[in-house]
């Protein structure tokens, strides 16, 4: 058998049914059936669907307790009418008397009673139940005008909450998904399945393919809840913070994409050292930290400039930093774009170095493989 | 053809395989025996290219293997293992894929080969619900799927019931017949008496024999012959230039220095009354391993 007959036999057998693979065809099967199979896992549709709902609930929520702001209800008696009326603060309930007033205020169905008293300065009295109707009377009372010298920018309230929501959006989708990469590739390496693969495919195509198809996952999770939470800011019409979330949340979206596949590539080779699924956790650790980290001092420094700038240039909390600095309005316009080529750079290394542990501890089944080991082949 | 040609694998200090060089002829069957950690799996790793040798060559007529050559290669490692979640067709139609079958023709062949395998009825199970026995039919078929050129299969009988044991050996002879160099390795040496064209046999690390058994029995085999009479042959004693080396009333089993008093002998049982037999003992591939092992 030469090698022209053997490939005439391959044509003839196959009848053009049969090719020789491109790297592209393989890792587009590999992360195929990643995501196939993450489909049909009952914990991850569960996990998701929660996940789903409690961002759903969050924003209703915030939606619900922002609208209850609504104007207290006070019942007004008499000449008292003119002094609340023209008042944008208090919804005015007019009754015939005094009793009926009362009555409203005992019922529950009004927060005060203004009646008119020619002795008093104002020439109203304010009734309330047992306390002092505090927001009645500071809509009724004449404040001075406030300027602000130095306005901040943003209110450091709302600071934290983006914070936290850049915070723990990224962490929850790469714990999840860095999770599931570990187990899968320890997966093939338990099962032995890895075996028959290398056969066929090279390793960087299998680890291409793995990382690629639990992105395509954690990108998609990332996506429909960012449409969630939009639709629900929407339907509660919490516009305002939409408007100034826009430019940051397309930073995180990019940070989170390349951060991503760094930390997949990572969470992969260091899985590929061990061969039982109860050591992924102690071998994954160190990549664990690196995920934990940032989010703690996002969380804890979202108001010191210095810790966020630091945190926006290092790779590992770059994807959240940078979008916080972005939010802040303290980052120039070039800053992002610098701080991205950096976690280009360290995810290209991260890919290369991590293909290379992969590579070299798939078939070193038994104990776990030492780094040293791993790295020089 | 498969050609290894010196091909040297070294784990820290130890010599795993030391120069091994044997052919894997185009359409014969290619028995590889040797005792536990011989070196059998090793060289087929090597050969897969999953394994790096740190010496010598792998070539297919004559040419050395490349990356797209192993994907027409079927391989059946001595790890068995697929996904325990993937459905049995689903993962059969994955693998033939992932060889560069089109997603319709991997389907048909899948389909066609898990029905021959005994599986056609469990095509929609997944792996881990089935019995071990249906287990290794499925790695036979995820060995096979994409139509390979060359087997190189580790152990395929291992833990196969009889009725297997019996469908394994129609698909490898029909890809022999084909035209397709097959090597495998077992340790049930009557199966691969049965099967083999041809011999590998591997001590040490060290190719100790390899031929076609035929060649191996005349290099290796007994000089024995082995003679039934219906009377008792306790004579053959007595008979010159014989020596026997195992009797039992009308069987005897002797050595005869000459053909001439091998001649004698047989001349002498036909006088003395009705000779049911008399052939040269056959020599099992048991006794050649022995031979050439120990």
């Amino acid at each position: 058998m030469s090698l022209d007959t053997s490939t005439s036999r391959t044509v003839d057998r196959a009848g053009g049914e049969r090719r020789t693979p491109s790297f592209v065809d393989n890792v587009t099967l590999i992360a195929g059936r990643e995501i196939t199979m993450r489909m049909r896992s009952k914990a991850f549709l569960i996990s998701t669907g929660v996940l789903m709902l409690a961002v759903l609930a969050s924003v209703l929520l915030g939606g619900i307790l922002g609208s209850q702001s609504e104007l207290p209800k006070v019942a007004v008696v008499g000449g008292a009418t003119e002094v609340v009326a023209g008042n944008p603060a208090l919804e005015a309930v007019p009754v015939a008397d005094q009793d009926a007033a009362v009555q409203l205020l005992r019922d529950g169905d009004v927060e005060a009673i203004v009646a008119p008293a020619a002795s008093e300065p104002l020439g109203i009295i304010v009734f309330g139940l047992e306390s002092a109707p505090n927001s009645v009377v500071s809509a009724l009372s004449v404040s001075p005008t406030v300027e602000l010298l130095d306005p901040a920018a943003v209110d450091p309230m709302l600071a934290y909450f983006v914070a936290f929501g850049f915070g723990i959006v990224f962490l929850m989708s790469a714990l999840t998904f860095g999770t599931t990469i570990s187990q899968s590739v320890v997966e093939e390496k338990q099962t032995r399945v890895v075996e028959i693969l290398l056969s066929t495919v090279s390793a960087r195509a299998l680890l291409t393919g793995k990382v690629i198809g639990n992105s395509v996952l954690a990108f998609g999770q990332i996506l429909a809840i960012a449409v969630l939470a939009i639709l629900g800011l929407m339907l509660t019409g919490q516009r305002v913070l939409l408007g100034g979330l826009g430019s940051s949340v397309v930073w995180f979206i990019v940070f989170f994409a390349i951060g991503f596949v760094m930390l997949a590539a990572l969470f992969a080779a260091s899985a590929a050292l061990v061969s039982r699924a109860e050591d992924i956790g102690t071998v994954t650790t160190p990549v664990t930290m690196l995920v934990m980290i940032p989010y703690f001092l996002v969380i804890f420094f979202n108001d010191n400039p210095t810790v966020l700038a630091i945190m926006s240039y290092v790779p590992f909390s770059a994807p959240i930093g940078m979008p916080m600095r972005v939010f802040l309005g303290s980052a120039e316009w070039w800053e992002p774009f610098v701080s991205l080529a950096i976690l280009l750079a360290t995810a290209a290394l991260a890919v290369v170095i991590g293909e290379r542990i992969y590579r070299n501890s798939l078939l070193k089944t038994g104990a776990r493989v030492p780094w040293g080991e791993a790295l020089k082949g | 053809m498969l050609e290894l040609h010196d091909v040297t694998k070294r784990y820290g200090e130890r010599l795993a395989l030391d120069h091994v060089s044997f052919t894997v002829g185009d359409g014969r069957l290619t028995g590889f025996v040797g005792g536990n950690g011989a070196g059998k799996t090793t060289t087929m790793r090597i050969v897969l290219g999953v394994l790096a040798s740190d010496g010598g060559t792998v070539t297919l007529d004559g040419e050395a293997l490349t990356s797209a050559d192993r994907r027409r290669f079927g391989y059946m490692p001595e790890e068995r293992g697929l996904y325990p979640k993937m459905r049995v067709l689903e993962q059969t139609v994955y693998l033939a894929r992932l060889h560069g079958w089109s997603a319709a023709a991997a389907h048909r062949n899948a389909l066609e080969l898990l029905e021959r395998l005994g599986l056609g009825e469990r095509t929609n199970d997944t792996i881990e619900s089935l019995s071990l026995g249906n287990q290794q039919r499925a790695q036979i078929a995820a060995a096979l799927v994409h139509r390979p050129e060359v087997l190189v299969l580790d152990e395929p009988f291992s833990g196969l019931d009889p009725m297997a044991v019996e469908t394994v050996q129609g698909v490898l002879a029909d890809a022999a017949a084909s035209g397709a160099p097959v090597l495998f390795s077992s340790h049930q040496l009557d199966i691969v008496e049965r099967l083999c064209d041809d011999l590998v046999i591997i001590a040490g690390g060290r190719i100790a024999a390899a031929g076609s058994g035929d060649a191996l029995r005349t290099e290796h085999g007994s000089e024995r012959w082995e003679l039934l009479t219906s009377g008792d042959a306790g004579w053959l004693r007595q008979q010159p230039g014989i020596r026997v080396a195992d009797f039992d009333g009308g069987w005897a089993v002797f050595e005869a220095e000459t053909d001439a008093a091998r001649q004698a002998a047989l001349a002498e049982a036909v006088a003395r009354g009705d000779v049911i037999s008399f052939t040269r003992e056959h020599t099992t591939l048991a006794q050649i391993f022995k031979e050439v092992v120990l």
